[in-house]
């Protein structure tokens, strides 16, 4: 990889070999996997940050994922009643959803934290309101690494608004693998103490790989 | 540090209201995000000088915490949305 350098504009590039980028797509895969909530309105619903699709007559539904709150009417609101949305329907086409609580698993967790401390209540309230729009806006950021990510390497070539979406996408994916890895301070130490045959070995090398790449974007929008 | 006054005239309610008090945006310490990140983000969503978002970050490493805003509940609440857009461990917290 040829590290992260600011272009003549406000932009960055850099050169990813064909293994590095194709390691780096997988990685944001699953974190785009990790965030998506099975219980979530699809994409382009209000309240989400995805990009919309080509115009098209409203009411059209998305050409992937189920039909979701904006999508034909029916499905989901009560048949007794038609055109009156629920509680339900009205909550998720503001982006509000589930119970409030924070995901069981500790590497979702991370990447969607309470935003309350010590008041539950506050913390859930929080999260009905934001969470959504918060899986959806990291979503977005790791399609667009994506996006500008040649599938099988070379140059990338990036605005100063995609540098911030590969920012944000790039912690996502170390916050992940190093919740995975229960990473500490001692990071370096925890690695050197690895067998090089361990599985685990490779993880580490691969989240040591990802710190340079973040770091050498930072540097360069500095 | 603030002293409370001697005397408080309760609302009719009997409400304790704290109009005045500020809340307050506080990231925590954690072993992934890189310290050169984390000024840089200080710097990106506050608008803060490269030494007052070193300043920040350092507290953050070494003391396990640093407030880095105060403000209105709902200002708080908006930092700590777009801190956790970059990865960040932020929470809001009255300031009592």
């Amino acid at each position: 990889m040829d590290a992260f350098r600011r272009t003549s504009g406000r932009g960055v590039r850099a050169r990813f070999d064909a293994p590095e980028a194709v390691l780096l797509r997988s990685l944001i895969e699953q974190v785009v996997d990790l965030l998506t909530d099975p219980d979530a309105p699809p994409p382009g619903t209000p309240g989400t940050h995805a990009a919309p699709e080509t115009p098209g007559p409203s009411g059209t539904p998305a050409p992937t994922g189920p039909a979701g709150a904006i999508g034909p009417a029916g499905e989901s609101l009560d048949p007794g009643t038609p055109g009156v949305p629920t509680v339900a329907d009205l909550e998720a086409m503001l982006g509000m959803s589930g119970t409030g609580q924070a995901p069981e698993d500790p590497a979702l967790a991370r990447l969607l934290p309470d935003a309350y401390r010590d008041d539950p209540d506050a913390a859930g309230e929080f999260r009905r309101f934001t969470e959504q729009s918060l899986r959806s806006a990291k979503q977005e950021s790791a399609r667009i690494v994506l996006d500008t990510l040649p599938a099988d390497g070379g140059p990338v070539k990036l605005s100063g608004e995609q540098a911030q979406s590969w920012l944000r996408a790039l912690n996502d994916v170390r916050l992940a693998l190093g919740v995975r890895l229960g990473v500490t301070e001692e990071f370096e130490e925890q690695w050197q103490e690895l067998d090089p045959v361990d599985p685990r070995s490779a993880a580490f090398e691969v989240y040591a790989w990802l710190g340079g790449v973040q770091e050498s974007l930072v540097q360069a929008l500095t | 540090m603030s002293v409370a006054p001697s005397e408080v005239e309760l609302p009719e309610s009997g409400e304790r209201t704290k109009p005045d008090k500020p809340w307050l945006t506080i990231v925590w310490n954690d072993p992934i995000n890189l310290m050169d990140y984390v000024t840089y983000v200080f710097q990106t969503v506050f608008n803060y000088s490269k030494p007052k978002a070193t300043k920040l970050m350092l507290d953050v490493h070494h003391k396990g915490k640093a407030v880095v805003a105060a403000g209105a509940r709902e200002s708080m609440e908006h930092n700590v949305e777009v801190l956790h857009g970059y990865g960040l461990w932020a929470t809001v917290s009255s300031d009592s």
